[in-house]
């Protein structure tokens, strides 16, 4: 009974789902009769082995369902919105049902009297209409004039009086006044009763061999027009015998077969629920076909015999047919078997390796056949697991006629691509995302339709699937021709989910502002409906997708559409590997996150090149972080890795990776080939091992761990934003207080044996150039950089070039202008901090400190940018701009003398008068004095008076309680943020961040000026 | 104890110390296997080996147990047993006879039995010569768990 249950529930499921598709169909093209023949003939297989199985409440729902398609089919009644609508509505219900006599092996019980009600009285109501007075037809039609197949039930009930129905009248009457066909229930019943009919003889296996070799479908309409037309006429329609009984009489059946047969007939009879004197009509009928049936059969199987010895060959081989073509597999079978497979490819592998090494033998020739048979094999069984991509999207076409209908929009649906295959099991993970985000683009995509024609687009919407592969992967794409995704509306959700600053936004691009969505709870429906707009959402897509080893991409234009890209691999079972070695022990990488590969030694273009102890790697104009496979692995600790730098025929082999938007390397300590593995979980013991997503075994037979470059990076990452607040921290500090903390200084060398420093946060970067492309224009040298002339700045006037090969600088990157300053070498970059001990009157420098101990110069770089830049702009020709610029007055208050000294000559070249005061009190003496600023710069973190008591203070009273202030901090949090503006400022900028802080300055003047 | 067949038991040693393993939780005895190192992994966690195709974490039972090292694993074996549906190997020094043992001869643990013992024993039979002491595997193997209890 459960094998039976199973194969039930699978079935009907099956034809469920293309009973939901094909009944959307139905409703474009209602002519369509094949369709319609199709539906009808799926909801009645399903009613009859309901009754089969006895699951009464499937049954009567389906064959409440099944009614009204009857009357579709019979062209009594016509195929509207409502009516598919209602029949989709009971197809839910069957599906609620199967699923819970999935659950728990029986029917769940319940109560469907609404919706049987509900579609009998559309198909009675039709009945009505049709075949009753007219009086009764014009009066329901007066009261439901717009909506032809949808009936109230009280006019259902009112028609039901009306007509002359079989309850009402004396049973013998209805007999001879209507036909005894409808006192049986239709020619539905017949069908049904023809159905079960031949289920019940194919299950009994004394009788089966009398449907043997034929096509059931063929037979059971054959039988069924025969009890019709018998009905019909009352009597044995003798001449259809020999047709409906084909099968019966070629396998000459005998007389107490044929007594068998009646015996089932009568069970079937009586579970069909018909009258005992409909059954027994029935039953005399087919009782009077036995005469024509035996006799027939006699002749057939002499005919046969003679046949078979004339032609034998012609036999039954023709006759196998379309019927067994396929055969249903449990998902477990193709799983083991799979499993299997990928050992019989492992142990393949050994053996051709074992055969390599013995060099000729005679297993060579077999073992080659192996190998052939084993690729064959192992094709064929992921053939097996493939499934086209069209299973994914069956159910959307319903998805969206119902979207329509509760959303009011016009939506044409087109799937291309449909039979592009994938591996069942990413099939499967793929499904939900894929419906998700349909409807999305159903809901928030296609707009409304007046918004579509006022917009001057077409009524109807489109949404598009599209799969294809391309290069081991599947592409989807979903693009509908709707609204777009509104940046702007996007922009304002991200600053208040506080995903990003207002800084980073007005940076970021209209893509990057895009990809937003798919952060966790962001939803820009303005509206909150039943299909989507819950806020979780492509959060959750994009989650599902990256979990299976794909990318989710978008493009949006606004107003025109949005096209999201989907990649994801074939199969999950077998990927292609690289296999590196790191601490003696060999690892695997997936070959789809490795970018490339980088052998770096002393004598190869490539080098590791340290900051700090700090490994990076420059490629192609890109600094890239190292991680140490060894180190991440606890193999080595970083003492082990300075010493084995420091042997220089060291070689690294770096794996570029990409997680997200971080690139970085990984070194390991050899890199072998590439091998196809089958990636197995790893036991629960070691789950959280994030650095490994799974384990599998080569084909030498030993287990290795696949690494996974996404846990390998937020391992590292936690570590580096560790000491990325750590930097930025100290970075800050040392700006803000020049006594206390320390910061990287960077130490170099720059004529003669004078240590110099400078504050490596203020250096953009480190660069070598070869000293003959050194230009001279106009006097000056320099170089050219970035398809840009950069200046070059010697520490003194008596410092001298080399005269050949190449020489390092620094370089210095300013509001968009990068000066060099040439050096002789760097030495090093130091943790320190910077106490100037002497300050100093040469000129280009701040002073003398002690750094590691030894007396350093620290340069004064806002002196070498005044130099070079304010010499570059008197010698280019946009002085102009400088004149537009009405020196304004701005007054900075910081209390790092440091800070200071660099941001005045920034801001003077800009065009501004600077006054300067080194704490907040000074700042507000200058206030009693009577001075006017434009504008206001104030650090935030300062001793005695902090910048936002500062803020209050100026604020509260005074004549600059209208001057815009911008604040300036290091730490640049959201919450910083918003208590700057609640304390006064009118913006608020990252201290390092040149170009925003003019951008700023320029901003509130002139916010100032217009509201003046 | 609650069924018959439960008191059968696969005798192992460990650093000289009887244990016994229900015989039906075994489902392979092996000699000693080339075992892959996990980096990072659990102290217990010896590696993972290759059974028939199948990937079998091996957990190292003196590790487990705080016992020394074994100063000659050469002649380590295996016992294959599964928890939660996974294979797991545990490997000890040696492998003695089942033994089916009356109920007479049990007894509970000792209370002053080391705590790390105490977690993974279900109690101990008295043998003539010696004392078998049970192990039980689910606790074996909840490695996580026992050490956020640690």
């Amino acid at each position: 009974m459960d094998d039976l249950l199973n194969e039930f529930l699978t079935e009907t499921f099956e034809s469920i789902e293309v009973v939901d598709v094909e009944l959307v169909e139905l409703e474009k093209d209602p002519n369509n009769k094949s369709v319609l023949d199709n539906i009808f003939r799926l909801v009645h297989t399903i009613k009859g082995t309901c009754g089969f199985l006895g699951l009464p409440r499937l049954e009567a729902v389906a064959h409440s369902g099944e009614n009204v398609l009857g009357k579709f089919r019979d062209g009594e009644m016509e195929v509207t919105p409502e009516a598919v609508t209602l029949i989709l509505k009971a197809l839910d219900r069957i599906k609620e049902i199967l699923a819970g006599l999935e659950e728990t092996q029986e029917e769940p019980a319940g109560d469907d009297s609404e919706i049987i009600d509900q579609l009998n009285a559309m198909a009675a109501g039709e009945a009505v209409s049709v075949e009753q007075s007219v009086e009764t037809v014009i009066e329901v039609s007066e009261e439901r004039p717009m909506v032809p197949g949808e009936v109230t039930l009280d006019e259902l009930e009112a028609a039901f009086l009306a007509a002359p129905g079989p309850d009402d009248e004396d049973p013998e009457e209805v007999q001879a006044t209507s036909s005894r066909l409808d006192s049986i229930g239709g020619s539905e019943t017949v069908s049904v009763i023809s159905h079960l009919f031949h289920n019940r003889i194919n299950s009994d296996a004394s009788l089966k061999m009398l449907l043997q070799d034929v096509d059931l479908m063929v037979s059971k309409k054959a039988v069924e027009d025969f009890f019709t037309a018998s009905i019909e006429s009352e009597k044995c329609e003798e001449a259809m015998v020999a047709t409906a009984f084909a099968s019966f009489i070629k396998q000459g059946i005998a007389e107490d077969q044929f007594y068998n047969t009646t015996v089932h007939l009568e069970n079937v009879l009586e579970e069909v629920g018909l009258s005992t004197m409909d059954a027994e009509f029935i039953k005399e009928l087919y009782g009077q076909s036995s005469k024509a049936m035996i006799e027939a059969a006699k002749n057939a199987v002499n005919a046969s015999v003679e046949k078979k010895e004339t032609g034998k060959k012609t036999g039954s081989a023709k006759e196998g047919g379309i019927a067994n073509q396929s055969i249903r597999v449990a998902v477990d079978v193709l799983d083991n078997l799979m499993n299997m497979v990928s050992e019989l490819v492992l142990t393949r592998n050994q053996l051709l390796q074992i055969s390599r090494r013995a060099g000729d033998s005679e297993f060579d020739i077999p073992l080659q056949r192996l190998s052939q048979c084993t690729t064959e094999l192992q094709e064929g069984v992921m053939k097996t697991r493939m499934q086209p991509i069209g299973n994914a999207w069956s159910k959307l076409p319903r998805i969206i006629r119902d979207l329509q209908m509760e959303l009011g929009k016009k939506i044409d649906l087109q799937m291309l691509g449909a039979d592009t295959e994938l591996d069942r099991q990413v099939l499967e993970l793929i499904k939900d995302p894929l419906t998700h985000m349909i409807r999305n683009s159903a809901d928030h995509g296609i707009e409304k339709i007046e918004d579509r024609i006022a917009a001057g687009k077409k009524e109807t919407g489109t949404i598009r699937l599209n799969a294809f592969h391309e290069g081991g992967q599947i592409i989807i794409e979903i693009s509908d021709d709707g609204a777009g995704l509104a940046v702007e509306k996007l922009k304002a959700k991200a600053l208040k989910n506080g995903l990003a600053t207002e800084d980073e936004i007005s940076e970021m691009s209209d893509q990057q502002i895009q990809r937003f969505i798919f952060h966790a709870g962001f939803s820009t429906a303005a509206q909150v409906t039943s299909v989507s707009g819950r806020g979780v959402g492509m959060d959750v897509v994009r989650t599902n997708i990256e979990k299976i080893g794909g990318t989710i991409e978008l493009k949006s234009t606004e107003g025109k559409g949005t096209t999201f890209f989907i990649k994801i691999p074939l199969t999950l079972a077998i990927v292609s590997a690289l296999i590196v070695e790191s601490g003696e022990e060999r690892f695997a990488i997936p070959q789809i996150s490795v970018l490339e590969l980088v052998r770096a030694s002393a004598d190869s273009t490539h080098t590791i090149e340290f900051i700090n102890s700090t490994p990076v790697l420059r490629l192609r104009d890109r600094l890239l972080p190292l991680l140490h496979l060894n180190k991440i692995l606890g193999f080595e600790t970083d003492d082990d890795l300075a010493e084995a730098d420091e042997d220089a025929n060291r070689e690294d082999f770096i794996i570029i990776t990409q997680v997200g938007d971080f690139t970085f390397g990984i070194v390991v300590d050899r890199v072998f080939d590439t091998e196809e593995i089958v990636v197995k979980p790893v036991a629960p013991i070691l789950r959280d091992l994030t650095v490994f997503s799974g384990n599998t075994i080569l084909g030498d037979g030993t287990v290795i761990m696949i690494l996974d470059p996404n846990g390998i990076a937020t391992e590292v990452n936690e570590a580096m934003s560790d000491i990325a607040e750590q930097r930025a921290d100290s970075d800050a500090e040392s700006l803000v207080s020049s006594f206390d903390d320390k910061e990287a200084i960077l130490l170099f060398r720059a004529g003669g044996d004078t240590k110099r420093a400078v504050p490596l946060s203020l250096v953009s970067r480190l660069e070598e150039f070869d000293v003959s492309s050194i230009e001279i224009s106009e006097g000056s040298k320099m170089v050219q950089y970035r398809g840009k002339l950069m200046p070059l700045v010697m520490i003194n006037d008596q410092y001298e070039i080399r005269s050949e090969g190449r020489q390092p600088m620094l370089v210095f990157t300013d509001n968009e202008k990068s000066m060099g300053v040439i050096v002789d070498e760097i030495s090093d970059i130091k943790e320190d901090k910077i106490n100037v001990e002497l300050s100093s009157k040469a000129i280009g420098q701040l002073g003398t400190a002690i750094i590691d101990g030894v007396a350093t110069e620290v340069i004064d770089i806002a002196y070498y940018f005044e130099k070079t830049f304010n010499d570059w702009q008197l010698s280019a020709e946009n002085i102009e701009v400088e004149s537009k610029l009405k020196r304004k007055n701005i007054l900075i208050v910081d209390d790092s003398t440091f800070f200071l000294n660099l941001l005045k000559p920034l801001l003077t070249t800009a065009g501004y008068n600077v006054t300067i005061a080194s704490t907040a009190n000074k700042a507000l003496e200058l206030r009693e004095k009577g001075y006017e600023f434009d504008l206001i710069v104030s650090d935030i973190d300062m001793p005695e008076m902090d910048g936002y008591e500062f803020a209050e203070e100026v604020r509260e009273n005074g004549q600059w309680r209208e001057t815009p202030m911008v604040a300036l901090s290091a730490h640049s949090s959201e919450k910083r943020f918003s208590k700057g503006r609640e304390a006064g400022f009118n913006n608020y900028v990252e201290k390092l961040d040149r170009d925003t802080l003019l951008k700023a300055i320029e901003e509130q003047i002139a916010d100032r000026e217009t509201a003046a | 104890m609650e069924e018959l067949n439960k008191h059968d038991y696969v005798t192992i040693w460990l650093d000289g110390q009887m244990c016994g393993i229900p015989v039906l939780e075994v489902h392979d005895v092996l000699s000693k296997q080339t075992i892959t190192e996990v980096p990072l992994a659990p102290d217990a966690v010896a590696g993972v080996l290759n059974l028939r195709g199948q990937i079998v974490t091996a957990i190292n039972l003196r590790k487990r147990l705080k016992l020394p090292d074994r100063e000659d694993s050469s002649q380590d074996m295996n016992i294959v047993v599964e928890y939660q549906n996974e294979p797991y190997s545990l490997i000890i020094d040696k492998v003695g006879d089942v033994l089916s043992l009356s109920e007479e001869a049990f007894e509970k643990n000792p209370v002053t039995l080391e705590p790390c013992w105490q977690e993974v024993s279900n109690g101990i039979f008295r043998l003539d010569k010696e004392l078998l002491v049970i192990l039980d595997i689910e606790k074996l193997l909840s490695l996580g768990e026992s050490k956020a209890a640690a």
